[in-house]
């Protein structure tokens, strides 16, 4: 303890350590996610659709808005009358619901990411600040959110929509609005919760500002509650789009956006069941999918439920 | 060792506002009140106490994480009010502390490199290769392993986080290091370890502690002066022989007899003063 001169350490292993130890960090965040086997499963089928988005062009056996005038309301291909070129069959004007859906894929994950892109960093920003600074700011902030959180969230939407005009840019939007309050009050709490650490307060002995406190210190310990509420949030995202879409409010025909084609089939339910089942399951299917994910990333994030 | 006092407090007072609810009115208590005492440069002034007699407060004020609410704080002739002049980088590099809780003062997203180095960066202009080989060389100077410095507070013992707090107090070659019962979380060969570390450190670097405490014994190995609180006031101060050897104040003598005896005479008598009471 004495001698003060340090063993040559070497950079290189130096830095194996700290990434060994990043390594450790992850192997055991997939070990508690593995746990979960609905998790997984949530997982690959996120996967596939992502992979089903990226590569919509080549997967996809027919353009997404191409009319085919000789097959209006083919059934699927294993139906009396359907063709096995049209997979799935084809909607009221002859396009290939198959192909819309595989191109709808891309629609569906671009309003996730983009939604809880908008709605996680700005209840981040505001909710940190509302957590951090306390006092009559807080309360403002608090209070401005609890507004909004007594509004039906689609109803509030809608009129977002109205205000802005339809389109799929303004819907999204309204929704990141509307989802915004859940990731203020939860990054509040969570700041509260870390702000008052002993490691915090070491932070703000050793000189960190305000800024760096907050972001850099507080932020990282605060972002697991955060991540489950983003992906729970995603799948709520696409089912809101779909609902505004439905109700002619979101993205515009003839964009293959599932909730669009929903609201298009509507006069077909009797007669064409597959115009309005398939949407609807690609909806359900990537929903759940997220939805066991966020699952799994609780179990696997949150130390309150982790068993040590 | 020079006798000229690193820390001087005069008249320290701090006072906390209790808001009035429904049904009581507000009313002020008063956490430290109008303590005195000097800190000689390389020594160590313990300070004694039971829970809640002002012992923290009185370290969050020093460490400048409180302001007080009057008096004086003078540290190597700086001084301190941070309700009236702010903190300068001056003030920051003369005073650190090292929590009780080795398990909460960690950052447990930070690694222990960073948690050295962060001080240095926030205080100084160093570039990141001279505060890497001064983490490294803090890393050693307090018994831990220079693998240490890419892992993650999780993956340490208590006694190791507790080195590692240590580390990143002393990193600034701070005049003064506060020491809020750092050894009370900790099992008993570990507290021996790192009170040895702590003497070890003191004799190197010159560094005055202020060691606040509740374990006598703790208190009896480390201190040159003792300071006993009560309440929020000092009622006794002095040298650790004289306070160890002759308590003047009945609180003082109650804490002294208040260390666990376990042999059948005193259980005996003490159940008999409590029949007669």
């Amino acid at each position: 303890m004495t001698n003060s001169s340090p063993a040559p350490v070497s950079t290189a292993k130096l830095e194996a350590e700290s990434r060994s130890a990043t390594k450790a960090q992850l192997i055991e965040f997939w070990y508690y996610f593995s746990q979960n086997k609905g998790a997984v499963i949530g997982l690959v089928v996120f996967m596939a659709l992502v992979i089903m988005a990226v590569f919509a062009p080549l997967i996809a056996p027919h353009d997404p808005t191409f009319q085919y005038r000789d097959s209006f309301l083919v059934p699927p291909a294993w139906e009396d009358g359907g063709k096995a070129t049209f997979l799935l069959g084809t909607d009221a004007v002859g396009r290939d619901i198959l192909s819309r859906l595989i191109y709808g894929a891309q629609f569906s994950l671009f309003i996730g990411v983009v939604v809880v892109s908008i709605a996680l960093v700005g209840g981040i920003v505001i909710g940190l600040v509302a957590g951090y600074m306390r006092g009559s700011v807080d309360t403002f902030i608090m209070r401005l959110m609890d507004i909004i959180l007594a509004f039906p969230s689609l109803l509030l939407a809608l009129v977002l929509v109205a205000i802005l005009g339809p389109g799929l840019m303004n819907a999204m939007i309204a929704i990141a609005i509307v989802l915004q309050p859940h990731f203020v009050r939860l990054t509040r709490a969570a700041v509260m919760a870390e702000r008052g650490r002993d490691y915090v307060v070491a932070a703000r002995v050793a000189g960190a500002g305000h800024m760096r406190l907050m972001f850099k210190t507080i932020l990282p310990n605060c972002l697991a509650p955060l991540i489950v509420q983003a992906t729970l949030s995603f799948s709520n995202a696409i089912l809101d789009a779909a609902a505004l879409g439905f109700l002619g409010m979101g993205a515009q025909p003839p964009t293959p956006e599932w909730g669009t084609m929903l609201a298009e089939a509507r006069e077909f339910i009797l007669r064409a069941w597959w115009v309005v089942t398939f949407p609807g399951l690609a909806i359900l299917v990537t929903v759940l999918a997220i939805n066991l994910v966020g699952d799994g990333l609780r179990d696997a994030l949150d130390p309150k439920l982790k068993r040590s | 060792m020079s006798q000229q006092p690193i820390l001087k407090v005069r008249d320290l007072y701090r006072t906390y506002e209790i808001k009035g609810g429904l049904f009581r009115p507000a009313s002020t208590l008063t956490a430290v009140k109008g303590v005195n005492f000097d800190v000689e440069r390389g020594t160590t002034l313990a300070v004694v106490g039971e829970s809640g007699c002002g012992k923290s407060t009185l370290a969050r004020m020093l460490t400048m994480i409180d302001a007080q609410s009057s008096g004086t704080i003078e540290v190597d002739g700086l001084p301190i009010d941070i309700s009236k002049t702010g903190i300068s980088k001056d003030m920051r590099q003369k005073v650190q502390i090292v929590f009780q809780n080795p398990y909460g003062s960690l950052n447990p997203r930070q690694k222990i490199g960073h948690v050295l180095e962060e001080p240095l960066l926030l205080n100084t202009n160093m570039p990141a290769a001279e505060r890497r080989d001064l983490a490294l060389d803090m890393l050693q100077k307090v018994g831990l392993q220079p693998e240490h410095y890419g892992r993650y507070p999780h993956m340490f013992s208590g006694g190791q986080r507790q080195r590692i707090a240590i580390a990143r107090a002393i990193m600034m070659k701070p005049k003064l290091l506060v020491l809020d019962e750092p050894v009370s979380a900790l099992d008993l060969s570990v507290q021996a370890q790192i009170l040895n570390l702590l003497k070890d450190l003191q004799d190197e670097m010159g560094l005055t502690y202020v060691f606040i405490s509740h374990d006598l014994s703790v208190v009896r190995y480390l201190a040159d002066k003792v300071m006993v609180m009560y309440f929020g006031e000092v009622v006794e101060y002095g040298t650790r022989d004289e306070v160890f050897g002759n308590p003047q104040h009945s609180y003082t003598k109650t804490l002294f007899a208040a260390t666990p005896n376990a042999d059948v005479e005193s259980i005996r008598k003490r159940i008999a003063a409590k029949n007669a009471a």
